[in-house]
């Protein structure tokens, strides 16, 4: 599991993990060190961009993707120049969340975004985007929303399920000092004066797809030529690749798309199962990413893959994607009332990481996580037992053995806790 | 290069086999480690590389190459290895005329095309030159990863044409190496197959039989 800390061996050289955008041929890719073309003066150290910060593993550059939670889980947020994708639940509606945690943290952050969507004006996104918990007060309201019983469960020490124990737990608290990653508040919006003050550019399909913008031929769909336009658009315009000697950025841009690949997109993938333009999407992904990594951007795509017909595709949407997440709802399936999940409205599953500019990837051993908002919080923690079917044998002897021979109550609580392992942990 | 894996299959840069073709295939995992051992073995054996990296850019490769001790900048200078970065051609042909025809060529057809301009680009690159003096061994051609095409509109054909292709010209005509890397379900029959498991580390990998890992025993 990767560690959140900022690694202590480099901490006087934060700032040189920023790729040289003044290079023509340099990518976001490039590792720490000391800069190739040394000056004459000493000359400044490449100012750390706000936001950013150096991977622990390979000095990668990431960003936060708005849920340190899950920045935890991807092992320490989300690199400059990928890709993450995020599988939609059935009805749409934790998925929005994830995308606006995103921006709203682009805004946070000062950083550009581009907002592109079928459904609702990029304007009515950011209006919608959550509020950041400041410092000060996140811990006081924070206390109240989480811990308003006594739960002593952090303290409890695990006798028979000690694996348990060993699994780091996921932070879900607000970290004092950390400027890397924030919390927000659902149940509030973002203020007007943030989202003013930010630098952002909308792509909302309809108003732009009678446009007359000038698009080279391509075998995409329409809209998707477009949008692949309109962002190496912004890219040069605005310096993000480097390549444009008028521009100087030292910004990342956060590309956020909505529901790609539904058929608002002109795209026909989910709604056939081998449809004219089934090589759209898989094309428009690869172009995307070649995009992404000659610049200082990162893209988070919502995809309704439960839609898509085509196995195949899902397969390849993934290998041309870098960090998959999918998320599982359970509102309308069996799980809705298996009372395992009754904390929880979800499961998250990692499906994908990437090992950027490495042999090994720090992938989570923790596999089964779950989600829940709660009022302001959009919290993910490890799910405790998820193979509910099949229970180990001795499990019904231990029943049994309770049912004949009455325990003290402290003691049957700690059973059933016992009893709804995993069936591979194989205690007896 | 990991040298577990030279002892496993039973070859050093020193000798290594000509006129072969290996497919690297990973089912739900990735296999990208083995890439990255195949392209620094044969940066070793002094052989010419190349290099269609379709999948990742010139700078992950040869970060992890320095790891395993090759130098791709290097090694591009000299002219031992020619690399062809798909993402980085990918953007340039979709969004600029090209004046000559582009290895990547099909990205801007409507209809399913052919790989020819791909294929061409791999012969000029692997050709002897006569200049007399033999610089390096023998040529090798390593594409990572073949299903990449798939997703760009090639068909099946296609792609397998373009393996034929390749493999005739390579193979045979020059005696040379071909690698691909394609993600697919794992297929069954062949004469004589090994299983090992393997645990990745930060710079090698170990490679031990099935329920030998050290951790388990």
């Amino acid at each position: 599991m990767a560690a959140v800390a900022t690694c202590g061996s480099s901490a006087g050289s934060t700032g040189s993990a920023v790729a040289t955008a003044s290079k023509s041929n340099v990518t976001s890719f490039q590792r720490r060190g000391p800069r190739a073309s040394g000056t004459n003066d000493s000359g400044p150290r490449l100012v750390s961009i706000a936001g950013t910060r150096p991977s622990v593993r390979n000095g990668q550059l990431l960003v936060s993707t708005g849920l340190p939670a899950l920045d935890q889980l991807l092992g320490g947020g989300l690199a400059v120049g990928t890709v993450l994708l995020i599988e939609e639940d059935k009805y749409n509606i934790y998925s929005p969340l994830l995308f606006k945690y995103f921006l709203a943290e682009g805004i946070v952050n000062g950083h550009t975004l581009l907002v592109a969507s079928t459904k609702e004006d990029p304007a009515n996104i950011l209006q919608e985007l959550p509020a950041p918990l400041l410092d000060d007060k996140c811990k006081k309201e924070f206390d109240e929303d989480v811990y308003n019983h006594k739960t002593p469960e952090s303290n409890i020490k695990m006798k028979i399920a000690w694996r348990y124990q060993l699994l780091p737990k996921i932070e879900i608290g607000p970290v004092s000092s950390s400027r890397f990653g924030h919390y927000y508040d659902a149940s509030k919006r973002m203020p007007q004066e943030l989202i003013e003050a930010s630098n952002w550019h909308g792509f909302f399909l309809p108003e732009k797809i009678s446009s007359t913008l000038k698009v080279e031929p391509c075998s995409l769909t329409p809209g998707y030529t477009k949008l692949l336009q309109f962002i190496q658009n912004i890219i040069y315009e605005e310096g993000f690749d480097g390549s444009n000697p008028q521009k100087k950025q030292r910004n990342i841009l956060r590309i956020g798309i909505q529901n790609l690949g539904s058929p608002l997109w002109g795209d026909d993938i989910c709604c056939a199962e081998n449809g004219g333009n089934s090589h759209s999407l898989t094309k428009f992904l690869y172009v995307l990413r070649g995009l992404l990594r000659t610049s200082l951007s990162a893209c988070i795509i919502t995809m309704p893959t439960h839609l898509i017909q085509n196995k195949a595709v899902i397969a390849r949407v993934t290998n041309l994607s870098d960090i998959v997440v999918g998320l599982e709802s359970f509102i309308g399936s069996e799980k809705e009332t298996n009372p395992l999940y009754k904390d929880y409205h979800g499961l998250i599953h990692i499906r994908q990481i990437p090992r950027l500019n490495n042999l090994i990837c720090d992938e989570s051993d923790v596999k089964d996580l779950a989600f829940k908002l709660k009022r302001k919080l959009f919290t993910i923690e490890i799910c405790w037992p998820s193979h509910y079917s099949w229970i180990h044998p001795a499990n019904y002897l231990l029943r049994a053995l309770i049912l004949l021979f009455p325990l003290p109550r402290t003691m049957q609580i700690k059973m059933t806790t016992i009893m709804s392992y995993p069936s591979n942990w194989y205690i007896f | 290069m990991f040298v577990e894996l030279n002892n496993l299959l039973n070859t050093t840069p020193d000798r290594a086999e000509q006129g072969k073709l290996t497919l690297l295939c990973d089912a739900k995992t990735d296999g990208s480690f083995l890439v990255h051992h195949f392209l620094s073995f044969y940066l070793k054996a002094n052989c010419k590389v190349c290099f269609v990296a379709l999948i990742q850019s010139f700078s992950h490769y040869n970060i992890v190459g320095q790891k395993l001790g090759v130098s791709l900048t290097v090694a591009r200078e000299r002219g031992q290895l020619v690399f062809l970065e798909g993402l980085k051609s990918a953007v340039d042909v979709v969004f600029q005329a090209q004046k000559e025809p582009h290895p990547l060529q099909f990205l801007r057809e409507a209809n399913a095309g052919n790989l020819k301009p791909l294929f061409e680009f791999v012969r000029e690159a692997l050709k002897p030159i006569d200049s007399g003096e033999a610089r390096w061994t023998y040529p090798v051609l390593l594409v990572d990863d073949i299903s990449v095409l798939l997703s760009l509109g090639m068909g099946a054909v296609a792609v397998l044409d373009f393996i034929h292709y390749c493999r005739a010209t390579v193979c045979w005509e020059l005696k040379l190496r071909i690698l691909w890397r394609r993600p697919s379900q794992p297929t069954a029959q062949r004469d004589q197959s090994f299983t090992y498991q393997y645990k990745i580390q930060d710079k090698s990998v170990s490679f031990f039989a099935k329920g030998m890992s050290p951790a388990v025993l």
